[in-house]
């Protein structure tokens, strides 16, 4: 039916004088828009199938290509966009939920973009990170309540372990099946060369990766893929997913053409096969079988490990935190709505969920209300975009962050947001073998470290500028931020005041 | 029209000074008027105030409640509240003379008190918590009444002014202690109130501090989860509830609460021995919140004894000095000279390192 052909939202632009017809793009495109025809001996194109992925732009040599929005348009309709209604054709069509992959890309307001940083002058120095000691460092994890020593000077107080932190930053939850091997193992080297941690998501640990269980999270979700003792007990921490930022409600689906050899081993889930993680925990009605959860887990380790509870940020954020942290749980990971994912439903993506920058405010300070902020670490993640975002975020109140989106950028990732179709051309979300390899972990983990070394580096520029020599002097700091454009609620709800006063 | 201190923060640069005689020698109070006087280009005139400790010989076993009161009504329903809560064993105007350079005095009373048992024992609380609490209670409750002081043998005069005639006002030559600190204030821009002048005050510590912490809301809302009120969004503020905190409700040693609150840079704490490396990392790491940075020369009093500390950047300046039982800590050396010309050693402390002095024996001549 004529309705469900689309014109192509992209289109590639050839420039015939700079084609030298080397077919790299022929070989470089998984999708297959490019093609070469013998008969006419050019390079031809099928705008439909492309992703903009910038794959072939990238890599051809004499820049002969470029792909751009397409000016084929409806009639114009406030109310009725042209995506909005080719969804509806679409759906009409097949009768099945749109998938959508990455954050949530909806014009919605970027709290981030509304606060502004303080900078000293005159009654108070500016301190050169180049010249003194700038400190980043932090831990995660529950603080004693008191502290008594014997007569010899030894610590008597029951003390919690805590995850020791270079630099307050963390790769976000994305799990082995979703990203490819190459990722993963970037991440992990990444995560041991910074001390920090990066986060197995909830498709177990790859077998070849036990050897970073010491800069690893392992995450236990509702599927408990890949969830063993020998896997608990490899990581430095233990990661509960309730919930993530992209999806709030559901579980996880990934598609069984993803589900290969080595992914079906260290799921412990047959070849081919879709996994699907249930949308709750069937173990986790409500707050007291989390609890049994928690302390399931630290049973099985020892006490040696910190829990963390990851929530996505919904409506009533600020009372479940508050329940976790009387929950046992160590440390509580919230997600925003902008959150990155592998595969979400549309709509979900796009409607469900609250900015993490309220979701923290209110956090934190509820937690401070009752008194209980120090029992618990508070990370925020969806979505952390660069060094400015994460001095908002921790002068806001958070302890660290996760970064998952920046962390696929660093290795090539365009945001393209077609992980679902697992067809990925920079080798990041497929399986694909001949896709995969072209993600070379010597160089991904290198750009991850050059990434967060920059930030980091920015960060301390940004803390020397207020004054501050220390990350913990920095954390809910909330005098050091202002707003700008904000309504006397969301002032109210970020615990700021407005620029200018 | 300006906002009163506590609805705005207000930065300040200052110039603090103090000393104590070791052997619990009483001295007159004229002395660290003195002293404070020679540095009278670091301030404004829109802040000064003293501690005294030991001036209370006397009373020494009763809380001096000192306290700013902006008409009668709220004296009124402090006494109300004090009378419901304590026994006054007696109560006073503060002795004033009148000077030409500190007008719009509020009514300036001072109480010794003790808590009544029967209210003591049903609160639950320990003494001490009994009486800050009561201290919090007014300052937040009752409408133009505000407690500056509330130790036992130990007393806050402060006002708007500068501190020699904040001194001269207070008539401080007829008190004699065995420790003084002074302030004077050089605010960027105050209506000028004078619970806002410095020392702030709480129970027997008090605060005079030199500086303008960037840590501040993060130190303010840590503590503020522990029962404190942050009511005049100052440093000095939050730096005593910090040193409460840690002193009375931690019982940490002023040595830990200097590794605390000027905490050495973890760079240094990684060379240490491992007793030492574990006990500052736990600090660092439970206690994060109550790092304090930015610039800061404070010096603490409390019950027999005084602890001067700068921040570990050491972005202000800060002397001390010994002559015999003496030892005199000031912004600027100036101020100590002032008093004592002939010293045996004079000293600029390094940044983090605190200068710890108690009374010797517990100080025999203090009245204990």
């Amino acid at each position: 039916m004529a309705i469900n052909y689309f014109y192509p939202d992209y289109e590639v632009i050839r420039n015939e004088k700079k084609c030298i017809k080397c077919k790299a793009c022929v070989r470089q495109c998984a999708n297959e828009v490019h093609a070469y025809d013998e008969e006419l001996d050019c390079l031809v194109s099928d705008d439909a199938s492309c992703v903009d992925c910038q794959r072939c732009v990238s890599l051809c040599p004499t820049r002969a290509l470029k792909i751009v929005e397409t000016d084929n348009t409806f009639k114009k309709n406030a109310n009725w966009p042209q995506a909005m209604i080719t969804d509806a054709y679409r759906q009409a069509g097949t009768g099945g939920v749109l998938l959508s992959s990455m954050g949530n890309p909806q014009p919605y307001p970027v709290y981030w973009d509304k606060m502004l940083i303080n900078a000293s002058q005159v009654t108070n120095p500016s301190i050169d990170p180049l010249r003194e000691p700038m400190e980043t460092q932090t831990f995660l994890g529950k603080k004693p309540r008191t502290i008594k020593f014997d007569s010899e000077g030894n610590i008597v107080s029951e003390t919690y372990p805590n995850l020791k932190l270079s630099i307050p930053i963390m790769f976000s939850a994305m799990s082995y099946g979703s990203i490819s091997k190459n990722a993963h193992e970037s991440l992990a080297r990444a995560a041991t060369e910074l001390g920090i941690y990066y986060n197995t998501g909830e498709g177990g640990l790859h077998q070849d990766f036990y050897q970073y269980g010491a800069n690893t999270i392992v995450q236990v979700a509702s599927g408990r893929f890949g969830v063993h003792k020998k896997y608990l007990e490899a990581g430095a921490a233990i990661e509960i997913k309730m919930g993530q930022g992209a999806k709030p409600g559901i579980g996880g689906h990934l598609p069984g053409t993803k589900v290969g050899e080595d992914v079906s081993r260290t799921r412990m889930i047959p070849r081919g096969t879709d996994a699907i993680s249930p949308a709750p925990h069937h173990d986790i009605y409500s707050i007291e079988d989390l609890r049994q959860l928690i302390f399931s887990l630290k049973e099985a380790t020892d006490y040696k490990k910190p829990v963390i509870v990851k929530i996505a940020a919904v409506h009533n954020v600020a009372a479940i935190a508050s329940g976790i942290a009387r929950s046992g749980a160590d440390i509580i990971a919230i997600d925003g709505y902008r959150g990155g994912t592998g595969a979400a439903p549309t709509r979900i993506r796009d409607n469900v969920g609250i900015p993490i920058e309220l979701a923290l405010a209110s956090v934190d300070q509820r937690l401070r209300d009752e008194g209980i902020r120090n029992d618990v670490s508070v990370v925020v993640g969806g979505s952390v975009r660069n060094a400015g975002d994460i001095v908002k975020a921790i002068a806001l109140g958070a302890d660290a962050v996760y970064i998952g989106t920046a962390a696929l950028l660093a290795l090539g990732c365009h945001l393209c947001r077609s992980c679902h179709g697992a067809k990925c051309n920079w080798g990041i979300a497929t399986q694909r073998p001949d896709l995969v390899k072209r993600l070379n972990p010597e160089i991904g983990y290198k750009r991850l470290v050059n990434l967060l070394h920059a930030w980091d580096h920015e960060v301390k520029e940004m803390m020397g500028g207020m004054g501050i020599n220390s990350i913990e002097s920095l954390r809910g700091n909330r005098l050091m931020l202002r707003g700008i454009g904000l309504t006397e609620k969301e002032l109210d709800i970020l615990g700021i005041s407005h620029a200018g006063e | 029209m300006l906002k009163k201190e506590g609805q705005i923060r207000i930065p300040s640069g200052c110039a603090i000074s103090g000393f104590i005689n070791r052997s619990g020698e009483r001295i007159s109070g004229d002395k660290i008027v003195k002293s404070i006087s020679y540095m009278h280009d670091r301030s404004n005139g829109l802040g000064g105030g003293f501690a005294g400790y030991g001036i209370y010989p006397e009373y020494k076993d009763l809380y001096a409640f000192h306290v700013f009161y902006e008409d009668s009504a709220a004296r009124e329903e402090t006494e109300r509240f004090l009378e419901e809560h304590f026994d006054i064993v007696n109560l006073s105007r503060i002795p004033t003379r009148k000077h030409k350079n500190i007008i719009n005095e509020p009514l300036i009373w001072r109480y010794f008190l003790e808590p009544l048992p029967t209210k003591l024992a049903a609160s639950q609380l320990e003494e001490k918590e009994f009486v800050a609490q009561s201290v919090i209670n007014i300052n937040i409750k009752i409408s133009g009444a505000y407690v500056f002081s509330s130790g036992k043998n130990m007393g806050v005069f402060k006002a708007v002014g500068f501190p020699e005639d904040v001194g001269e006002f207070y008539r401080l030559e007829d008190y004699a202690g065995y420790a003084w600190t002074a302030h004077g204030r050089y605010p960027t821009n105050t209506p000028g109130w004078w619970g806002g002048a410095h020392p702030f005050a709480l129970l027997d510590y008090t605060i005079v501090h030199n500086g303008e912490i960037s840590s501040y809301d993060a130190n303010r809302r840590f503590v503020e989860m522990y029962g404190y009120k942050c009511t005049l969004l100052t440093d000095t503020e939050v730096i005593t509830y910090i040193i409460d905190f840690l002193n009375r409700k931690h019982s940490l040693n002023f040595e830990d609460i200097a590794k605390i609150i000027a905490a050495p840079f973890w760079s240094k704490i990684d060379t240490l021995p491992a007793q030492e490396k574990e006990k500052l990392t736990l600090f660092r790491n439970m206690f994060s919140s109550l790092l304090i940075t930015g610039p800061f020369s404070i010096i603490l009093g409390f019950d027999g004894g005084i602890m001067a500390l700068n921040d570990r950047l050491k972005l202000r300046s800060m002397v001390a000095a010994e002559k015999g039982d003496m030892v005199y800590i000031a912004s600027e050396e100036c101020a100590i000279r002032a008093i004592c010309p002939e010293v045996d050693k004079i000293w600029s402390p390094k940044g983090g390192e605190p200068i710890i002095v108690t009374l010797n024996n517990g100080g025999g001549k203090r009245g204990n």
